[in-house]
């Protein structure tokens, strides 16, 4: 399928009027998260608006930001970009700049410089990025670029990322920048949240990786600067992540990630997630792209109600947790698994069904060891008030 | 995860109702805990918005903080938190024991018994979820570094005192928090997820209105399996967008901070611009009304957010107090006591709040007792119930036994002691090689086994027992298994032996940082802005 037909063909998809919502670097870490899900890749490959799609479909997704936080994300980043950068990249040469070649004299308060960026439209902003990118490295100066807009192709179809800053080096250095609000507390910072951040930077890194084979002297840093605010106050402090593992993951999944052109041409025809449709047709449109359900999907994807409704509806084990499906082998459902540890199903010799019968009889013979205090408990448990939640 | 427990999830699946995962408590609950339900601000480390807090369910103590930003508000919000925590864990102080330890004389260097107080009972915190846990952990490190004025009258911005000693005991109790099988604090959906097995996943359970939904016989309307009630309390919203069941925090409900809060903190804001703008005592009169009223319209939109939570701890811990506490979990809680004795001395003794990190020696000895906690709590939960004994059997670490015969037999030596060997059969598919150790529980203490042999015929093998029979060549009454008898051995040992010694802090390698500076912490640089 050739470039334009695919673009139209996801137009279709969603819905003629609407316009895409761009791929941003959190929503490719969370899909390289979970590789299996076509659904996701779909969706977002084609620029749907999730949230939209699972409010029209009765599931409406939990999440939102609160505008404290946003605010607070918000005033501290300014603070950390304020006066030109001084404050960035006194602690970015403070924590990155030993293994710095000669050359590469420590930044000048008040003369970085911050190219501007703006341009009309994703497409021009990538390529005013890659420009501003190209020229500060040949000119050999210290350039903080604020906000730069990079693209990647993921799936047969261009994502516009937007790191919260790029830093080139004299000697042809990228760094990617990433402040977050979460603080580092005598530092230390919650691993999920740096981990997240990292899987997020390390997108950038790869797009980054793009545009620097196309630039003589460009060398793109596989450590990333994660600027957190220290302790309880808003002041900046800064610590160096290295990002390669998580690169050559994100990486290797990208590639996996099937092709959102194959996965448009198995749709039938006249298949399309419009959300002025009725409710019937989205969930028949849904259900015709496969998902890959699994708990982890609720703090990262918008249609993830909608899936778990699903996976529960049929019994799916995987709704339990990933572990619990590895556990149970081929047994795929709670219905399957039940019958085979009760002896009604399966097949003895295999060790999952025999492992399954074996615990089933020694939870039996436990509970009916402790059977009167288990009655009792749930007496006096009766007993008591009802409360709401 | 066991496969016993995932077969209870998948029960749970099937019947609409939560499944046993213990047979018995396997922690200690306080006649008189103290439940703490924390909220926060969205964005800020350590800005709390407010909580309740007490020991009677039917009069939580409200605290909430009317503009979080406001440095005075906040420390006037720990200030009524010392108030309320402090006089309860100070409660259990003087309540004491005569105890015994062992201690190194420093000038022999042999092991000497010393008489030392003991704590007879000690103050229990329960916060609603794992998320609690670690709020408590924050509040500590941002209130134990701060200086009161009486402690240095130069200080930029004196906290109120109390701030400071409370954060130690909330280190103490977040930090206690890590040790496996402690009970000092304690996270309501911890609890609840230790006890019962629910139809959702692990990563569910820790919406503290779900898990409960699925647990409480009583919950939900009449009908309503636990699955669907558990579905309202994750989802179910009001006309105004507004979770039903709020969450158990510390982190509030975006709808909420941008509908209900954000609104009520900026009329408060304004009443309070216009207050300090007011140019006579008439208007500053109806300003003041204002601001009391938005001051008030706050604390009761709070008091909504957290009431259900605070429910919801007392309903899970009635539902813990249904069964019977485990054997040995008095002599966890017994720990738990020293912990906080132990605690106690070193505020009494006047000794610096916590560092912001350990030295190797400390951090070494902590990680290795929470190892050995581990490891206890793992094969005191197995010899109190059944339940968790079914899971190490299905495992190999375990095995029940019915005793056939019993040949006596001498060891060889100068002194012939008794080493009978006892036949027996099983079911069970234990892990044993040539000399294995197995365990048995006699009278309360771990008597010691190896194996022998297995018999032609399958599930008969022969074990050699080898001490707890007394000092004589007969073997001591009732030491010895009989024939008929049922038992359960286990491959792991019953009583957990602490690591090797460590070197005193003082003498800590080079290798390893070298000794700890003498310096006492500094206080957290005060910023210009308003942050804590």
């Amino acid at each position: 399928m050739p470039a334009t037909a695919l673009r139209q063909r996801l137009a279709e998809l969603r819905g003629p009027s609407v316009a895409p919502l761009p791929l941003d670097a959190r929503a490719l870490a969370a899909l390289a998260a979970n590789p299996g899900c076509k659904r996701r890749a779909l969706l977002d490959g084609a620029g749907v608006n999730k949230a939209a799609l699972a409010t029209a479909l009765g599931s409406p997704s939990g999440f939102g930001q609160s505008q404290f936080a946003f605010m607070r994300g918000n005033a501290f980043e300014a603070r950390v970009k304020a006066d030109g950068g001084t404050e960035l990249m006194r602690l970015l040469y403070e924590r990155m700049g030993a293994g710095a070649g000669p050359g590469c004299e420590p930044p000048v308060a008040g003369e970085t410089h911050v190219p501007d960026l703006a341009a009309a439209g994703p497409e021009g902003r990538a390529a005013r990025t890659a420009l501003a990118l190209r020229e500060a490295t040949a000119a050999g100066m210290w350039t903080l670029l604020d906000h730069p807009m990079l693209a990647l192709e993921v799936a047969g179809s261009p994502a516009y990322l937007e790191p919260d800053a790029v830093v080139v080096r004299p000697d042809g250095h990228w760094s990617v920048v990433e402040i977050k609000s979460f603080p580092m507390i005598d530092e230390s910072a919650d691993a999920a949240k740096v981990g997240a951040a990292a899987r997020q930077a390390a997108v950038y890194v790869l797009a980054l990786e793009r545009v620097a084979a196309k630039v003589a002297g460009a060398r793109v840093g596989h450590a990333v600067l994660l600027v957190c605010p220290k302790d309880f106050s808003n002041l900046p402090a800064a610590s160096v992540v290295d990002v390669r593992k998580q690169r050559s993951v994100t990486r290797r999944q990208l590639e996996r990630l099937t092709r959102i052109e194959d996965l448009a041409a198995a749709l039938p025809e006249g298949t399309t997630f419009d959300v002025d449709r009725p409710a019937e047709e989205l969930a028949a449109a849904v259900e015709a792209v496969e998902a890959a359900y699994a708990p982890e999907c609720l703090a990262a994807c918008e249609l993830a109600f909608h899936c778990r409704a699903k996976a529960r509806a049929v019994g799916a084990v995987g709704a339990l947790g990933r572990s619990v499906r590895g556990e149970l082998g081929g047994l795929t459902t709670i219905g399957e698994v039940l019958a085979a540890a009760e002896g009604t199903a399966g097949d003895p010799a295999d060790p999952t069904v025999a492992a399954l019968r074996r615990a089933a009889a020694l939870r039996t013979e436990a509970l009916r060891a402790a059977a009167p205090t288990g009655a009792e408990a749930l007496a006096g448990a009766r007993a008591g008030a009802g409360v709401r939640c | 995860m066991s496969l016993i427990s995932t077969l209870a999830r998948l029960d749970a699946v099937r019947s609409g109702r939560a499944q046993a995962l213990a047979t018995v408590r396997h922690r200690h609950l306080s006649e008189r805990p103290m439940v703490f339900v924390p909220l926060t601000t969205a964005g800020e480390a350590g800005a709390p918005l407010g909580a309740l807090v007490g020991t009677d369910r039917d009069t939580p103590r409200l605290l909430a903080v009317t503009q979080p930003r406001d440095r005075d508000l906040r420390f006037a919000f720990l200030a009524e938190l010392a108030e309320t925590v402090l006089p309860y864990i100070d409660g259990y102080a003087d309540d004491i024991e005569a105890a015994e330890r062992n201690e190194t004389d420093p000038e022999t260097g042999k092991r000497v018994k010393v008489e030392v107080e003991l704590c007879s009972d000690a103050p229990q915190l329960i916060v609603p979820s794992r998320a609690g846990i670690e709020y408590v952990r924050l509040l500590g490190r941002s209130m134990r570094f701060r200086r009161t004025a009486e402690q240095d009258p130069d200080t930029p911005y004196p906290a109120p005192p109390h701030i400071p000693l409370l954060g130690r005991w909330l280190t103490h109790y977040g930090e206690r928090a890590r040790v496996p099988g402690s009970s000092l604090l304690l996270a309501a959906t911890d609890l609840l997820g230790r006890h019962w097995a629910t139809g959702q996943s692990s990563l569910e359970d820790q919406h503290l209105g779900a898990l409960l939904a699925w647990i409480d016989p009583t919950s939900g309307e009449a009908g309503e399996s636990g699955a669907e009630a558990a579905l309202r309390a994750e989802l179910e919203r009001d006309g105004d967008g507004q979770l039903v069941c709020p969450p158990a925090g510390p982190a509030t409900d975006p709808a909420f901070d941008n509908k209900l809060l954000a609104p009520a903190i900026d009329r408060y804001d304004r009443a309070r611009k216009a207050l300090a703008a007011a140019e006579d005592g008439l208007a500053a009169d109806a300003h003041l009304g204002e601001l009391a009223a938005a001051e008030r319209h706050i604390r009761e939109l709070l008091a909504a957010q957290m009431r259900p939570t605070w429910d919801a701890v007392w309903r899970a811990l009635d539902l813990l107090r249904g069964l019977p506490e485990g054997a040995r979990a008095a002599d966890r809680w017994t720990r738990d006591r020293w912990s906080y004795t132990g605690h106690r001395d070193r505020v009494r003794a006047g000794e610096p709040p916590q560092p912001r990190r350990d030295d190797a020696v400390t951090a070494a000895q902590k990680l290795a007792s929470r190892e050995t906690a581990q490891a206890q709590l793992e094969a005191q939960e197995a010899l109190d119930d059944p339940l968790v004994m079914a899971g190490r059997r299905l495992a190999g670490e375990a095995f029940t036994s019915e005793v056939l015969d019993v040949e006596m037999t001498m060891s060889e030596g100068k002194r012939p002691s008794p080493r009978p060997l006892v036949t027996v059969r099983t079911d069970d598919a234990p892990h044993l090689g040539e000399r294995t150790k197995v365990y048995r529980s006699l009278d309360g203490r771990p008597q010691t086994a190896e194996f022998v042999r297995y018999e032609e015929e399958a599930g008969v093998l022969v074990l050699r027992v080898t001490d707890k029979m007394g000092r004589g060549k007969e073997p001591a009454p009732g030491s010895v298994p009989e024939k008929g008898e049922r038992i359960c051995w286990t491959l792991f040992e019953h009583d957990q032996r602490g690591g090797p010694q460590l070197p005193d802090p003082e003498a800590t390698p080079w290798t390893h940082g070298g000794p700890p500076g003498a310096s006492a912490e500094r206080p957290d640089p005060v910023t210009a802005e308003d942050i804590l």
